[in-house]
């Protein structure tokens, strides 16, 4: 059992650029559901959306960097657009259906090879975004960070990542902060009384709706981006479990929760995998094998999400008064 | 004479493994049902699979192969295999060698009378399928170019694999022969989601959540009647009553230990949700954790069974019969009994049917029990026909919400409907679109539902909110 191992790979998802991925995409949800109230049960469709379409814009379409950047941009907005009009107007509890069907159609359609290259079936689509590791500035080493030793692009893709979160989160702060950040949260503790107001409802959760898909759209980006390869097995339902249990952990009504929740959740399930695996490996587990070991932490993870919701719905930073949301 | 393009039909393990595949001439009918089917390989596969139909030889159900001293037989432990079923213009064709190659092994095996081979490899990896063309019967040809199947053992470890046979005067299925064949998968299939799905359908009329932990529910009784039969050998029936028994009590515990103390806090029911949402992953992977993360093989002993053009198996005819049986005893238990009316005086106004003296807590303890129980019936049903793995009931989830929204959320009688046309459009869509995504087609009509008629076929406006 190597014990470093086991507590330097965790930190290491501290500055992952997969980390920033994630985070990315609860702060999508932490607008969608910490905000506005609306139940998003597939944000990995977002995230799909936007790491298929930055990889179809690079590789076949040749849009080059901020290109593919924009179109997979505007690709989680036609999304939204398409997920929302028909939805948005429901009980929340239709529209967490129809975003987790949504997604896993969108999956399914990805996984079918019925578009060819353009998906690549499967296997997905590999070997594209020389344009962004083309413009790394830093010099070809492997730096040791904290201990860890990375590559030049893997330091790159983390220091992007977590750029692109800072930015979000900046954005995030101001709009939550703004009269239309109020607007979201009325509608959240009551939207009659909001429409009363006069103000247009719909339009606001269709905002909240599109940002937050932008959101997690940036999320699968930088996801697909740190590995270059985008495949539809990734996107499945547990990763929209995934972000919903970080952002639970940080907090739904926040912009800090779903950050120190990320970093806190994967360093902690990372190192519990870890851990489970290296007692296996050393013999102390007879009872398990290792491929039980690694599953453990998921029942962990499933049963966190229970009792924060139940015993700590405002996680580590939110307001109790403002979790709860109920459509 | 015209040739139908092979295709691999994938089946994963994290999705439901409906198809088989055998091989086929569809002929001159290809192009007549639809004018596209021959525009690329996939539409030309689709109608290929078409004839594929009569056949519920769904993954591993014969078991009898022929002996051949070179091939090794099929173990039912094997990690990785190989299947399919050759079939020659309605004919199964047997004592055909198919030989797999690749990753640096070659193996072997032959065709049942059913037409049906399993193989075994050693390891995942890429491998390649042919046939031994000097054991096709005389008249039965196969050209080079199909004769090399690529298998794709890397991402799933149960593959199976189509060959296009061709012969000299071949016949194909009618339009109509190819409805009846996969409606009748449709009808059990369907039949089989509205066991499961009237158990979500009940759970949120009395008490206004969507169980996401519903799946898991459906792979414990799949998971459990694998263990009966398989490993503890016992009986079929039996089996299927303890197994009843088990997920009984499991969906009782799960109420008493879980959703009752949560509505004694009064925890919203979007929070309800998300609760039952961590509950079916600790579920799930506690499924994986005690029963490995491969598929099983529920075995029953199926004898083929032939009604007028369908070719199907006992299991499958026994299959609908169960389920129609139970799903009329819940209608009359639900519109006959004291309970059954109580259940829908709590669905319709739990206030007003609590001050009219109605125990609700008692209800919905009943309700869990009649609930979680049909579910283990379907979880049996499926595992012996389809998969039992840990993430069996995840996979048709979804099915069953859309099911349940189609019919209208709490209502019973419209959730075995939608379920019955969720059921039938799944299966008869192969013959329309490519098998890989008949699956969607189901949550396509989900979302279908919310844009036109959102309360469903039975439901009530005012449940719209």
């Amino acid at each position: 059992m190597d014990l470093t191992q086991i507590l330097l790979l965790p930190l290491s998802q501290f500055f992952a650029a997969t980390t920033a991925a994630y985070v990315l995409c609860a702060l999508g949800i932490a607008l969608h559901f910490g905000y506005t109230g609306l139940l998003n049960f597939g944000q990995a469709a977002f995230a799909a959306v936007g790491g298929y379409a930055f990889a179809i814009a690079d590789k076949y379409l040749g849009f080059g960097l901020f290109g593919s950047l924009l179109f997979a941009i505007a690709c989680a907005v036609v999304y939204a657009f398409i997920l929302g009009i028909p939805t948005l107007r429901l009980r929340a509890d239709y529209l967490a259906i129809v975003t987790i069907a949504a997604a896993e159609t969108f999956r399914f359609v990805m996984i079918s090879g019925q578009l060819g290259s353009w998906s690549g079936g499967s296997e997905g689509i590999d070997a594209w975004g020389k344009d962004f590791y083309d413009l790394n500035p830093i010099p070809s080493a492997v730096y040791n960070v904290f201990g860890i030793p990375l590559t030049e692009r893997q330091l790159w893709a983390d220091i992007v990542g977590w750029a692109v979160v800072v930015v979000c989160a900046v954005l995030m702060v101001v709009l939550t902060r703004s009269p239309w950040g109020r607007a979201l949260k009325g509608i959240r503790e009551d939207e009659d009384a909001v429409r009363s107001l006069g103000k247009n409802v719909f339009g606001y959760k269709m905002q909240s709706l599109i940002l937050g898909g932008v959101f997690g759209a940036l999320g699968g980006v930088v996801f697909s981006l740190n590995s270059q390869t985008v495949q539809p097995t990734v996107f499945g339902t547990n990763f929209t479990f995934m972000s919903w249990t970080l952002l639970l952990l940080g907090g739904a009504a926040t912009v800090l929760g779903p950050i120190v929740g990320g970093v806190v959740f994967f360093v902690i399930f990372l190192f519990l995998q870890n851990l489970l695996m290296g007692l296996q490996g050393a013999g102390v587990l007879p009872f398990i094998t290792s491929d039980q070991a690694a599953q453990i932490p998921f029942v962990l993870m499933g049963i966190t999400l229970m009792l924060l919701v139940i015993f700590r719905p405002q996680g580590f930073f939110g307001n109790k008064k403002e979790s709860q949301i109920n459509g | 004479m015209a040739i139908s393009k092979g295709m691999l039909l994938k089946v994963n393990k994290q999705e439901t493994a409906t198809l088989l595949m055998l091989a086929a001439s569809p002929d001159t009918e290809v192009g007549l049902s639809h004018p596209h089917a021959l525009k690329t390989r996939g539409w030309a596969a689709a109608f290929a699979s078409i004839a594929l139909a009569f056949a519920v030889l769904l993954g591993g159900a014969p078991q009898a192969h022929a002996a051949d001293a070179s091939c090794p037989t099929h173990d039912v432990a094997a990690a990785f295999m190989v299947e399919g079923t050759l079939i020659n213009n309605d004919k199964p064709v047997e004592g055909a060698k198919i030989v797999i190659t690749g990753e640096g092994v070659t193996t072997c095996g032959v065709t049942d009378s059913s037409g049906y081979f399993i193989i075994d490899t050693p390891k995942g990896g890429n491998y390649v399928a042919s046939i031994d063309k000097s054991t096709l019967p005389s008249g039965v040809t196969i050209s080079d170019s199909d004769n090399q199947q690529k298998v794709d053992l890397v991402s799933t470890n149960d593959q199976s694999v189509l060959f296009p046979l061709a012969e000299g005067a071949s016949t194909s299925i009618n339009f109509g022969d190819q409805l009846l064949i996969f409606g009748f998968q449709g009808l059990d299939f369907g039949l089989m989601l509205a066991l499961c799905a009237i158990g979500v359908s009940l759970i949120f009329g009395t008490t206004g959540f969507s169980n996401f932990a519903h799946g898991e529910t459906v792979s414990l009784g799949a998971l459990l009647a694998w263990f009966f039969t398989a490993v503890a050998h016992i009986p079929v029936i039996l089996s299927a009553a303890i197994t009843v028994a088990i997920v009984a009590l499991y969906g009782v515990a799960q109420n008493a230990l879980i959703w009752k103390p949560l509505r004694k806090r009064r925890l919203g029911l979007n929070q309800t949700m998300i609760v039952s949402i961590g509950f079916a992953m600790a579920a799930r992977y506690i499924l994986m954790i005690v029963f490995g993360s491969d598929t099983k093989d529920l075995g029953g002993n199926s004898l083929p069974v032939t009604m007028g053009p369908i070719h199907t198996t006992n299991i499958a005819v026994i299959s609908v019969i169960v389920s129609s049986v139970v799903l009329a005893g819940i209608a009359l238990f639900l519109t006959k009994t004291r309970i059954g009316k109580a259940t829908r005086a709590v669905s319709d106004n739990a206030a007003l049917a609590s001050a009219t003296g109605i125990d609700i807590e008692k209800i919905i303890r009943y309700i869990w029990i009649l609930s979680a129980s049909t579910t283990g019936l379907a979880g049996i049903l499926f595992g012996l026909q389809y998969q039992a793995n840990w993430y069996t009931g995840a996979s048709i989830l979804l099915l069953m919400f859309a099911a349940t929204t189609l019919g209208g959320l709490g209502t019973a009688l419209g959730t075995a409907i939608g379920a019955l046309v969720i059921g039938m459009v799944v299966q008869v869509s192969a013959m329309f679109i490519p098998t890989d995504l008949t699956y969607a087609s189901g949550l396509v009509i989900l979302i279908l539902t919310l844009l036109i008629r959102p309360q469903g076929i039975l439901g009530k406006k005012q449940r719209l909110g």
